[in-house]
């Protein structure tokens, strides 16, 4: 397997971080973690290994009890414009538009109504949203609303950007085809993915580099770097010679941790 | 006499029959059961209660005497400033006490305390301390409504989505902006029942703390009309403030179903 150094710089690093709850619960353990420039990072295990809890500690959500998160050199206190965070429930507001929604993110930051209405239509159109923009959330099926939810991250132009188990409240069609245009969009936005999931495949999928996470407490039980050809065709992905193979791999591999 | 009586009782007991007609159809209960009342009131069998179309010509002179619009302004101002006062100083400690776990412990206690204690009981103590008037009923009123604006609009608080308030958090927003961006927006189906439940208690208040009074407003009218057993007049102001009653509540039901329209959509 190829190092980490190989795929490109590190703009993101985790120094065995810890997290602890109630003072005696261990939800991490000791997680050093470096993640590539422009490539996607997925963590990986089995459920409750706190692979969420590692992500909100990047995303500055949660401080570590133990360790740090060092992005571009520098150690984070709590979240900041170098990291947007796409949501495992979508988390949008409810009384409020699509537009609304995308938009919000560029509000609190005080940017002008008109401005930011422009900015977010142009990645509701990316995100292909747009006709949609003045429907509220529970006029939208799933995979709009994780969307809407994927568009308000772009908006603020992270380099950065962290997704909790996206495509996880979707169902199996949806999410295939979210992570097709997922891929997609990435090859016109660059940005470094770090993203949640429990599904295999859709590490191996969309990953260049899958860290795998024991059972508890959470920590690096192996960091796996799939091969795949990305810069074709979407639709190939999953033919291509190494991908099962791998897939299985990572199922032995972390079968031991599933209870 | 005895006998008469007992076979007017009888038909009495056949009108019953008509409880699947009154079933139908809320009117015709109303009207059924002004029926039996016109009926006991013209038998005067009891002297506290009369005909009910002798109250509706007490109700008329009632609504042409000067005192009883006083008590009206003085129980409809009362009202306002009392229940305004209710949710404008409520909503902002539930707000409180729903982010601040210190806020809650301190006042928490005292909100649950309030909100079931007998309040009809501190008025006498009120009185002396605020004097015979507007200001004894507006603090019976603020005693009765605001302890559930604030229980409400904090079950609304602690019950918003913490993804919610973490996606504010990732996208910079201050502490004040979560607030009025998520939180309130968030909790307002709660906050608006908080509202509904107040406005029916203040309805309470107002008219408990005049009676308790018993000089003021309505309480005074009340008490005139039972001390020279001007029956009519009395039971036409109870039923002046029933309709008050109903109609202010029927009034904030409809607001309520106006606003929260997204309660459901959450």
């Amino acid at each position: 397997m190829k190092k980490v150094g190989g795929l490109s710089d590190i703009i993101l690093k985790t120094e065995g971080v810890g997290v602890t709850y109630q003072e005696s619960i261990v939800a991490l353990k000791n997680v050093s973690l470096n993640v590539p420039t422009a490539k996607l990072t997925a963590i990986l295990g089995p459920s409750g290994c706190g692979k969420t809890t590692l992500l909100k500690v990047i995303a500055g959500l949660i401080e570590p009890t133990k360790g740090k998160v060092i992005v571009g050199g520098k150690e984070i206190i709590g979240p900041g414009p170098d990291r947007a965070l796409v949501f495992q429930d979508f988390a949008l507001l409810p009384w409020a538009t699509v537009l609304q929604n995308v938009a919000f993110g560029l509000r609190a930051r005080g940017v002008p109504k008109k401005e930011r209405e422009e900015t977010s239509l142009h990645y509701i159109r990316q995100v292909g949203l747009l006709g949609f923009e003045d429907k509220y959330p529970h006029q939208l099926s799933g995979g709009m609303r994780q969307r809407t939810g994927l568009a308000r991250a772009l908006t603020i132009n992270s380099d950065i950007l962290l997704m909790d188990e996206p495509f996880s409240a979707v169902d199996e069609q949806m999410r295939r085809k979210l992570q097709e245009d997922l891929l997609k969009l990435l090859k016109i936005e660059s940005k470094t993915v770090i993203f949640v999931t429990h599904s295999i495949e859709e590490a191996v999928y969309l990953a260049d580099q899958v860290v795998i996470l024991s059972g508890r407490p959470g920590s690096i039980a192996d960091i796996v770097y799939p091969e795949i050809d990305r810069l074709g065709e979407v639709d190939l992905i999953r033919r291509q010679p190494g991908y099962i193979e791998l897939v299985d791999e990572i199922w032995s591999s972390l079968k031991r941790y599933v209870e | 006499m005895l006998n008469s009586d007992l076979s007017k009782f009888k038909t009495l007991i056949q009108l019953f029959a008509f409880g699947k007609l009154m079933r139908t159809s809320p009117f015709w209960s109303l009207i059924f059961w002004a029926g039996v009342w016109e009926l006991i009131g013209q038998m005067g069998w009891m002297d506290l209660l009369p005909p009910l179309s002798g109250i509706w010509f007490a109700f008329a002179e009632l609504l042409e005497q000067s005192a009883f619009w006083d008590a009206f302004a003085m129980t409809a101002r009362t009202f306002s400033i009392g229940l305004g006062l209710s949710i404008v100083v409520g909503i902002p400690i539930g707000i409180l006490i729903g982010i601040s776990k210190r806020a809650d412990k301190i006042l928490s206690i005292w909100v649950n305390l309030f909100l079931s204690a007998p309040i009809t009981a501190v008025i006498p103590a009120l009185m002396p301390i605020l004097g015979i008037g507007d200001a004894t009923v507006i603090a019976t009123v603020i005693l009765f409504s605001i302890w559930v604006v604030i229980i409400d609009t904090q079950a609304g608080v602690t019950h918003v989505k913490d993804s919610l308030v973490e996606m504010g958090r990732i996208f910079g927003c201050s502490r004040l902006n979560i607030i009025f961006w998520i939180v309130i927006p968030a909790a307002m189906p709660e906050i608006i029942t908080g509202v509904r439940l107040s406005v029916v208690r203040a309805v309470k208040g107002v008219i408990v703390g005049q009676i308790v009074i018993a000089l003021i407003g309505f309480g005074g009218l009340f008490n005139t009309y039972l001390s020279y057993f001007l029956m009519e007049r009395f039971w036409a102001l109870i039923i002046v403030v029933f309709i008050m009653s109903f109609t202010i509540i029927g009034l904030v039901e409809l607001l309520e179903r106006r606003i929260a329209f997204y309660a459901n959509t959450r």
